[in-house]
């Protein structure tokens, strides 16, 4: 009972986020309503008993990521209106709604045929951070370093292409220094 | 009530659902990199949920993969976004259309 009213709560609570997310013209309530989903899919983590993807969830989710957001709206201009493409209603929701339901298919095609086993099965009287430490540094030792290894690739890549003139800042020239670098830009990209 | 699995794999196809129609209709990139989220995270719901009815930890290991994944797409997407709102001063999709065949 408690389960139901919590799943039925959350659920709403996320779906409605989530909509506001892909539907406002506003940047700032998309991104605050993004994070407040993400905050509310980590609860249906807790549910399921995924405390520890709950937790991790609410972590890089609702930390960094949003962080990350939060400075890349802050670089662009995002205070004006967003425009949005305006093609045939029917047609956008009519494949969304088709390429959702295959995705699903694709997950219970194999629920369905009733040929799954449990290949890491749950350990008795363990934790759920203990269990998931068990099989992560076990069964999946190899996809967890390379993991680790593409988060390296990605700082990399996140430092070199963002931090390239870094050095000059247009808040301490005056006008004429800045009106001169935007010239020379202007002629490099022509 | 009982919640079951079904229960779970439908929330994900909404949700699922919604981010797609995000990425149909959004123009500005930002913008478009939300509803990708929202993609990962839909499917991230379907996976603990078949982990946790299952008794399986496959399920969670790969929903801890997506998360790395979608951490790492975030940098490098803000990364060359920067680059190219610097260049062209603007990030709407249309500005990008310089391959038109």
């Amino acid at each position: 009972m408690f389960e139901a009213i919590a799943f039925y709560l959350f659920a709403f609570l996320t779906i409605a986020m989530f909509f506001i997310a892909v539907t406002t013209s506003q940047a700032l309530y998309a991104l605050t309503s993004l994070a407040a989903g993400m905050i509310f899919i980590s609860a249906f983590f807790f549910i399921l008993g995924a405390d520890f993807l709950g937790a991790v969830q609410i972590v890089v989710y609702s930390g960094a990521v949003m962080a990350l957001y939060a400075f890349g709206m802050m670089f662009f201009d995002t205070t004006r209106d967003v425009k949005e493409k305006n093609g045939n209603k029917y047609i956008v929701v009519g494949l969304s709604v088709v390429s959702a339901i295959l995705v699903v298919a694709i997950f219970s095609a194999p629920l369905v045929s009733e040929n799954i086993t449990a290949l890491y099965p749950m350990v008795e009287g363990a934790g759920n951070t203990q269990e998931v430490g068990l099989v992560l540094f076990t069964k999946y030792l190899v996809p967890f370093e390379v993991a680790a290894v593409m988060l390296l690739v990605a700082m990399i890549a996140g430092i070199v292409l963002a931090g390239k003139d870094m050095d000059l800042s247009l808040t301490l020239l005056d006008d004429n220094e800045i009106e001169e670098i935007k010239n020379k830009q202007m002629k490099k990209v022509l | 009530m009982e919640i079951g699995l079904n229960h779970y794999l439908v929330l994900s196809t909404i949700l699922f659902a919604i981010g797609l129609i995000g990425v149909m209709r959004r123009k500005n990139l930002l913008l478009l990199f939300f509803a990708t989220e929202i993609l990962l995270n839909s499917v991230n719901i379907a996976f603990a949920a078949i982990s946790h009815y299952y008794g399986d930890l496959t399920g969670q290991m790969f929903a801890f993969f997506v998360i790395a994944i979608a951490a790492s797409e975030v940098a490098v997407g803000l990364g060359l976004l920067i680059v190219w709102h610097k260049r062209h001063g603007t990030i709407d999709l249309d500005t990008m259309s310089t391959m038109r065949g």
